[in-house]
This record gives C-alpha cells, structure tokens and sequence, in this order.
C-alpha cells in the first residue's frame, strides 16, 4: 500500500505568447482515485499536467504536496517527489527487452560496473505479478503490441516509486480489448493506492473510470461532474460550451444503384499469407456501409486496394459499372472517389505546406488550380478561403501552415479537400480519430450529407460507436476475410463484439467466391 | 443538469476567429534567418580572432598583443579590400560566385524534393565533358556553338544525375552511397576520355583536353571596357546563373511540378496518398538537379577554362553542399551564399599578402560560418536569438 498524500495544484496560470494556456485552475488529487481531466484538444490539459510534471514553469499558483509547497525545477524534481507520468507516445527503446527499458537511467550494477540483468528481470516479475500484468521481461518491445508497451510504461513509472500516475490520453492507441485491459490496471493501481490523473476527451471514456470529472474549457476549469449522475450530454455541452449533438441525426437511406462492387479480392504478404482473402462486397448508391473490425484485419489494405495505392494479387473491383482495378490513385480520384485517410499526419496532410497547399493537394493538376505546367495560386487560395468558410475550419487564414492547426481542424482540411461536389464513392478511414467531440459532430454530417446525395460512403472504422452511428449496412472484418455484411438494424454492438474477434462467421460455410452481399 | 456543477458551461463560442496575421509576418520570419545568417557570420569572425593569434605563437609568447591585434585587423581587412577594392577582385567575386549559384542550385532543388545529391562534382564533370567535346569538335559562329555547347553540358549532368534518380526510384538505393560513388566514377571516366585520342591535346601526354575554339568562349563581361582576361576574367556565365535561380525559384514556387517535387520532398507518404507518382518526381528531380550542375561545369569550361581536366569541378560540388545549407534550401538564398562564399575566395589572397596570415584561415572561416549555421541552437543561444517555429524546421532532415 503506498503512502497516502494529496497533491493540490493552486492557482495554475500560464500563459504562452498570445495565449493564456491555463488560467487560474485548482485541483486536488488523493491516494485511491482516480481524477478525469476532459477537454477538447487544446483545452490545456497537457499544459497543465506539463507544470505538474516539471517540464513548464507556471506564471502564477503552486503546487502542494500534503499542504506544503513545492518547486519541480525538472522532471527529475517531480519524480522525486512521486509524480509519474504515462505520455501518449512511450518513450521506450523498440529494440531493447522489456528488463533493459525499465533500468535505462537507473541501471543497477554489480561489481566492477557489471549490468545486473537479473535484478532487472526480477523487477518487471514483481510489479507484472503485483498488478496483473503478464509481462515477459525478455520481451522485445518492437515485438509487443501497443496495449503491452503501455504496461511497460506503466511498470516504469511504478518502479520510480510513483504515487500519482498521470496518464495522457492512454486510450487513444489501444484496440478496444486492450481499453478494456487498461481499465483493470487503472483499477489494481487505484486499489493499492495510487493516485490517478487520467487525461482524456473521451467522454464515456471518463464516465466509466473517474471517480471524479474536471472539464476544461480554454485552459480554464468550467465545472466539475460526479460520474454516476452526469451524463455525456451534460459533459459535451460543458467541454464544447453548447449542445452538442451525440446521435447522428439521418433519415433512413434510400439505396440506389450498385456503386462500388468488389469481388474476390485477395492480397498476400511476401510469405505468402493471405492479408485479404476472397473479399467481396458491394456499396449502393446513397447509402453507409461502415468496415467494422479490430486494427490489423485487412481494413488497411482493403482501403488502399480500393484507392489504387497497391494492387491485389487477384479480383475486380467495379465503380459504377466500370471495372477500375487497373487504375492508378490519381484515376480513381478524377473518377469521383473521395479518400479520407486513417492517418492524416502521414498520409493526408503535408504539415509544413500551408492550408491552401493541402486544400488542393489532390486537385491541384486540373482548372481551375493550375493551367499548363503552371500553378495559379491566386485561384487557390480563393477556393480554399470558400473552403474554410463552408466547413468551418478554424484557421487564422489560408496561408499558415497546416501544422500549426488543431487535431479536429486538420481532419476538416483533409475533409474539405475530399467531399467535393460530383462525388459516386467516399471511402472514410477513421474519419474521426483524434478529433474533439465538435469536429467529430461535423465531419458526421458531412458524410451523411453526402449520402442524402446519393453517394455510396464507405466507412472503416475501429470505433464501433462510430461505426454504429453512421452506418445503415455493416460489414466485419476478421483475419482477413468478411465475417458479417448485414443491415445495421439486424446488429448490436455485442453481436458485432463476436464477429469482431472471431466467434462468429457468417461466410464460414459458404465457398470462397460466395457472394459477400446477403442483404 | 443533475448533479453538474457548471461554472460556464455555456459561454462564448471557445474559438473565436482569430484575425489575419499580417503579411509582414512573412517577412519578419526571413529576417530571422538573416539575423541567424548574420550572427553565424560574426561568431566565426570570433573564433578567427582565436585562431590569428595562435597562428603567430611567438609574438603570443611575447605578449606583444599590438602585434596581434594588428595582424587579425589587417587579416579581416583584407578580405574585402582583396574582394572589393578593385575591378578584378569584384571580377573574381563573379567568377568564383557563377558555379556556386549552378551547383548550389542543384543540391538546393534535390534537397526540396526530399533528396540529399552529394554528387554535384560528377555531375559537372559530366556537363564540362560535353561542353568541351561540342567546343572543340563543332566549328561554328558563337551563336550557334554556345547555345549547343550549354544544352549539351546540361543534357550531359541531367543523364549523369538520373543515374542515381534511376536507382532510388526503381531500387530504393540510397541517393547519398550512389552519388558518392558516381562521384568517383565521372572521376575516373574524364580521366580515361582525356587520354583518347578524341580528346587529348596534341602534343601532351597529361590528361587535359583539347581547348575548345574562340567562337565557343563565352563573352566576358567586361570586355567592353578594355580589360583584357588577366584583369578581368568574368563573364556572362554569371547572368545565366542568375537566370537559373529565377527558373529554379519559379519552378518551386509557381510550377505544377514544382508542387509536387516540394510534395514528395515534404512527406512522401501523403504525396502517394494524394495521387502523385514519387518515383517518376524522383528521377525528375535528380535529372533536374544534375542538369543544373551541367550547366555549372560547362559555364565552366565555355567561360573560365577553356580546357577541360578531371578535376574541372574541384571542390565546387562539395562547397555546394555547404552553399545550399547556408541558402536554407531556398534559390534566392542560395544565391546570396554563393556569393558570400565568392567573396572570401576572392579576397583570400590578400589576406596573405597583407598580414601573412596563411590563406588557409579562409578555409577556416568559411567552415565555422557553416558550422554556426548548422548547429543553429548553439548560435541562438549565444546571441539569444528567439526561435521561430519556422526556421527551427527548415534544416529538418539535413542531419540523415
């Protein structure tokens, strides 16, 4: 049992040039709790939780340890005094074991500087059977997956002696099965008295683990809300500042026409093994299907088959009648296909170029943008200051670099640049990952909105809430293959669960070629 | 709301809209990297001091510091005495500028289209043979043998540079190894062409070409005013390169490929994403970078040597590099490095004669401006230079 202590942020201000980042917060965390921080991006969560850490230096207010202040000159003070911290991205060498990162800085040595590997391995056993953790210290991180490489953090962070943890967006890089892990952990930790700051704009997320809810608005705290009674409509409207929407509001779809046909469409690795195996499926004019599946199923690679970015080593797939499989990205686009990436830091967005740069990014080679071999940015910058105006990007203009937008912004750019009039297919990659819960509400509609115009949308997602919202047809993705293609209103969220990880089949059964629609 | 205690929840809209910056905000970013250039400039002239007064170790042993004191004065003087202070030094300037601009040009259009080519020399070499090969060989009026005679050395570089474009493109062979390496091999095949009897210079069993004709000579600029080679050696090589850095800025900036060699340069994956072809740009790219290189060696050759060697391109491809890093990957910039490093060359000389400090403390000082440009944070906080974001970002990559 770790010593009890409550840790009490007084008066927090810090400003950064031309923004106040946070502004006057108070906040008191005790052993065995667990306290959620919500906001939107931006809100100065992270700012806040850098002061406690030691890493910003607040203008104005203290930091009390039982009462009695305290100064972090660095991270290294904030240690010391029992602050831990769990970032978003771990700081974990990927080619060492488990044992070598949890020592890096602190390696216990032997006679003669000898590195003491066993006490090491000892160590990541202790705190691995101490809190339910599974952990192999001769694991490779590199090797493990990300729910894993979390517990080592973790590990880590207890192994400095820490008695307030504080987690940064934990969730955001877990499957759902790992989330719900996670979930355990936070409890063992809570229950051998930690304390536990848990960063999130999740809001359902907060309401499942806190035992109490701070929401932060522009770096200020807005209210607070005790998770048995508060409800995520009452924890939106404070984190965003107005009512906002949760349900995707459509009308049934009005299915036309076959849009999108793919048929037996099979990709294999350099091994041999089958990424994609016999997919077949068809997407209507006018209405959502959305790809249900954990991340690593083949919805990746189904995406950039269907967008022309590699080939299948066999199958056809058919836009509108017209067998594209042959055609390149830029084809398929010029076709009337519309691809929001899962990344779009790596794959749909140029950081550095400036909004008006990215806003064109896949149309820059035709009229109006461009005319011969030349640019004509004057065209490009009046389109793209339409752009802003008609999806709300919050942008100080269209010159600043895309970069220095917030999550949710850049996703609009990219949604901007994609949802273009005369669409036939939209093919939506975790549309919403990473965006507050405004641009999520946003770029929701904006999908519906295309399909109220007769355009088929595809959307894959490993959010099944999302799925589930926008979807009027589901398909599940495991190992591969297709297990399930139904009509959303036939599906709960427990039944997709199963196809999910495998326990159901719909297809098992059928040959390989069978046709993957059923509706 | 319940149990919702809400302190203002319901407000103004969080984001307000924030104003238009100004557009001297582009401006200013500039200036900071003039600032960072000019900083950079003044801490290797420090260091230099440092170095002067080791240089002369007895009179630091005497403590005769007058001497000293004397002797970097006269050091620092001379450079731009030596550069400025005559007709052929400002001459020389232009002379020693020209294949800077060209070949600093090249790395400059290679490093926006995400490559490193190392191999600016090969590609001069390759240029200045194709130059000298049409010099000698077509018997023409000059404006009819020039004009060939320059699309020929930049033909030669373009091919020379898609050698490694080839690769990367098709293998994904690292441009940095290849461009090394056929570095070594333009090297080698110049030497070997010399020898031929197609090339060789009758009566001469070292490896230097023939000449090539009068009419093939570039003119010189100064010409006109009476001064013969000896005093003034510049000549129009120096406005074409200028044209090249509007070419190469127009094509950055205002062109379609432009856009998409910046693309590809600027994250390769998202320009796949967004329907580019990255390897058909990485070839452009290099060829586009080899034939301004080409372009450099044959200048080269049409206006300063007259004669070609294997080691007609000296260290120019090299100095490039350093060049280019200190233009921030930009033309315009590029161009005013060339010419920075121009005028230390052209002033070196003096620094000799007048103080007798050895004409290698140009050498010298020219690696520390780079040095303090490279490592910028180091220079930054010596002068406590505020960091914008922008700057901090434009030597991404340069490391590896």
């Amino acid at each position: 049992m770790v010593r009890p202590m409550e840790l009490e942020l007084r008066g927090i201000t810090k400003r950064f040039p031309g923004v106040v980042a946070n502004s006057d917060v108070n906040l008191t965390i005790r052993s065995g709790e667990v306290l959620a921080l919500l906001g939107e991006n931006g809100a100065g969560k992270s700012t806040l939780m850098n002061i406690l850490y030691g890493l910003y230096h607040a203008d104005e207010g203290e930091i009390l340890i039982d009462g009695a202040a305290v100064t972090f000159a660095s991270p290294g003070d904030a240690i010391a005094a029992g602050i831990g911290m769990v970032h978003q991205h771990f700081m974990l060498v990927p080619n060492f074991t488990v044992a070598e990162n949890l020592i890096l800085g602190v390696e216990p040595v032997g006679p003669l500087g000898r590195l003491n590997m066993a006490a090491a391995r000892k160590m990541v056993t202790e705190y691995s059977d101490r809190y339910n953790l599974g952990l192999d210290p001769d694991g490779v991180i590199e090797e493990l997956p990300v729910g894993v490489q979390q517990r080592v953090e973790i590990v880590k962070v207890l192994s400095r002696h820490a008695k307030v943890v504080v987690f940064d967006e934990p969730t955001a890089v877990l499957t759902p099965q790992e989330i719900e892990e996670f979930f355990t952990i936070v409890g063992e930790l809570k229950a051998a008295g930690t304390a536990i700051v848990f960063i999130t704009h999740k809001l359902k997320e907060s309401l499942r683990i806190a035992d109490r809810i701070m929401v932060l608005r522009r770096g200020a705290v807005v209210g607070s809300a005790d998770p048995t009674t508060a409800t995520q409509a009452e924890l939106a409207e404070m984190m965003v500042g107005r009512d906002v929407q949760l349900v995707v509001d459509k009308a049934p779809a009005s299915p036309g026409e076959d849009t999108l046909v793919v048929e037996d469409l099979t990709m294999r690795d350099a091994s041999g093994r089958a990424i994609l195996d016999s997919i077949s499926f068809r997407v209507r004019a006018g209405e959502i299907v959305g790809v249900a599946g954990v991340q690593g199923n083949g919805q990746s690679e189904l995406v950039e088959m269907l967008t022309g970015l590699c080939t299948a080593a066999s199958g056809t797939i058919r836009l509108a009648g017209t067998e594209i499989t042959p055609t390149s990205p830029r084809e398929r686009h010029d076709a009337g296909i519309a691809h929001i990436p899962e990344d779009r830091q790596r794959m749909g967005l140029i950081k550095g170029f400036s909004v008006t740069e990215n806003l064109v990014l896949t149309d820059y080679h035709h009229a109006p943008y461009s005319s011969g071999i030349t640019m004509d940015w004057e065209k490009c910058a009046e389109a793209s200051r339409q752009l802003i105006d008609d999806f709300d990007i919050r942008t100080p203009s269209e010159r600043v670099g895309a970069g220095t937008l917030s999550g949710g912004n850049q996703q609009k750019v990219i949604v901007a640049r994609e949802l273009r009039k005369d669409l036939k297919l939209v093919i939506a990659s975790q549309p919403t990952r990473g965006v507050d819960v405004g641009s999520i509400e946003y770029i929701h509609s904006r999908i519906v909105d295309q399909r109220d115009a007769g355009v088929a949308v595809l959307v894959v997602s490993t959010e099944l809430d999302e799925i589930m919202a926008l979807a009027d047809r589901v398909i599940v993705m495991f190992q591969g293959r297709v297990v399930a293609d139904r009509p959303r209103a036939e599906l709960d969220h427990a039944t997709i669960g199963l196809y999910m990880a495998g326990a159901l089949d719909d297809f098992s059964a059928l040959t390989p070629s069978g046709s993957g629609s059923n509706v | 709301m319940s149990e919702v205690h809400a302190a203002a929840a319901t407000g103004p809209d969080p984001i307000a809209p924030v104003p238009h910056p100004p557009k001297w905000i582009a401006v200013y970013n500039s200036l900071d990297s003039i600032k960072l250039t000019v900083f950079a400039i003044i801490s290797a002239l420090l260091v230099g001091v440092v170095i002067i007064a080791v240089s002369d170790i007895e009179a630091l042993g005497n403590l005769e510091f007058g001497t000293i004191a004397e002797k970097i004065g006269k050091a620092y003087w001379a450079i731009p005495k030596g550069a400025f202070g005559s007709v052929s030094g400002l001459s020389e300037i232009i002379t020693r500028t020209t294949p800077l601009i060209f070949a600093g040009l090249a790395v400059t259009l290679a490093f926006r289209s995400g490559l490193f080519n190392i191999g600016a020399t090969g590609q001069m070499i390759a240029g200045g043979m194709s130059a000298v090969w049409v010099g000698f060989t077509l018997d023409a009026p000059g404006i009819i043998v020039i004009p060939i005679a320059l699309i020929a050395s930049m033909i030669g570089g373009a091919l020379w540079g898609a050698i490694p474009g080839v690769l990367k493109a098709r293998t994904g062979a690292h441009e940095v190894i290849i461009t090394i390496m056929t570095n070594y091999v333009a090297g080698l095949a110049a030497l070997w062409l010399l020898k031929t009897s197609t090339f060789v210079k009758p009566g001469r069993s070292d490896p230097v070409s023939r000449p090539i004709s009068e009419s093939a000579r570039l003119p010189r600029l100064l010409a006109q005013f009476g001064y013969d080679r000896g005093q003034a050696r510049a000549h129009i090589g120096f406005l074409l390169a200028l044209c090249a850095v509007a070419a190469v800025w127009w094509l950055l900036n205002r062109s379609k490929t432009g856009f998409e060699l910046r693309a590809v340069g600027a994250n390769l994956d998202a320009s796949r994403y967004a329907g580019m072809k990255p390897a058909t740009l990485t070839i452009t790219a290099f060829m586009m970078s080899g034939g301004l290189a080409g372009l450099g060696g044959g200048s080269e050759i049409l206006g300063t040597n007259y004669e070609a060697t294997a080691t007609l391109a000296g260290d120019i491809g090299f100095d490039a590099i350093a060049v280019a890093l200190l233009g921030k990957s930009n033309p315009i910039g590029t161009a005013g490095a060339a010419f920075l490093f121009g005028i230390l060359e052209a002033g070196k000389r003096q620094v000799q004669l007048d103080a007798g400090v050895p004409l290698d403390l140009v050498l010298v000082l020219r690696a520390l401006i780079v040095l303090f440009i490279a490592a910028q944070l180091l220079t930054r906080s010596i002068w406590r230079i505020k960091a914008e974001e922008q700057t901090a970002q434009a030597f991404r990559g340069w490391g590896g």
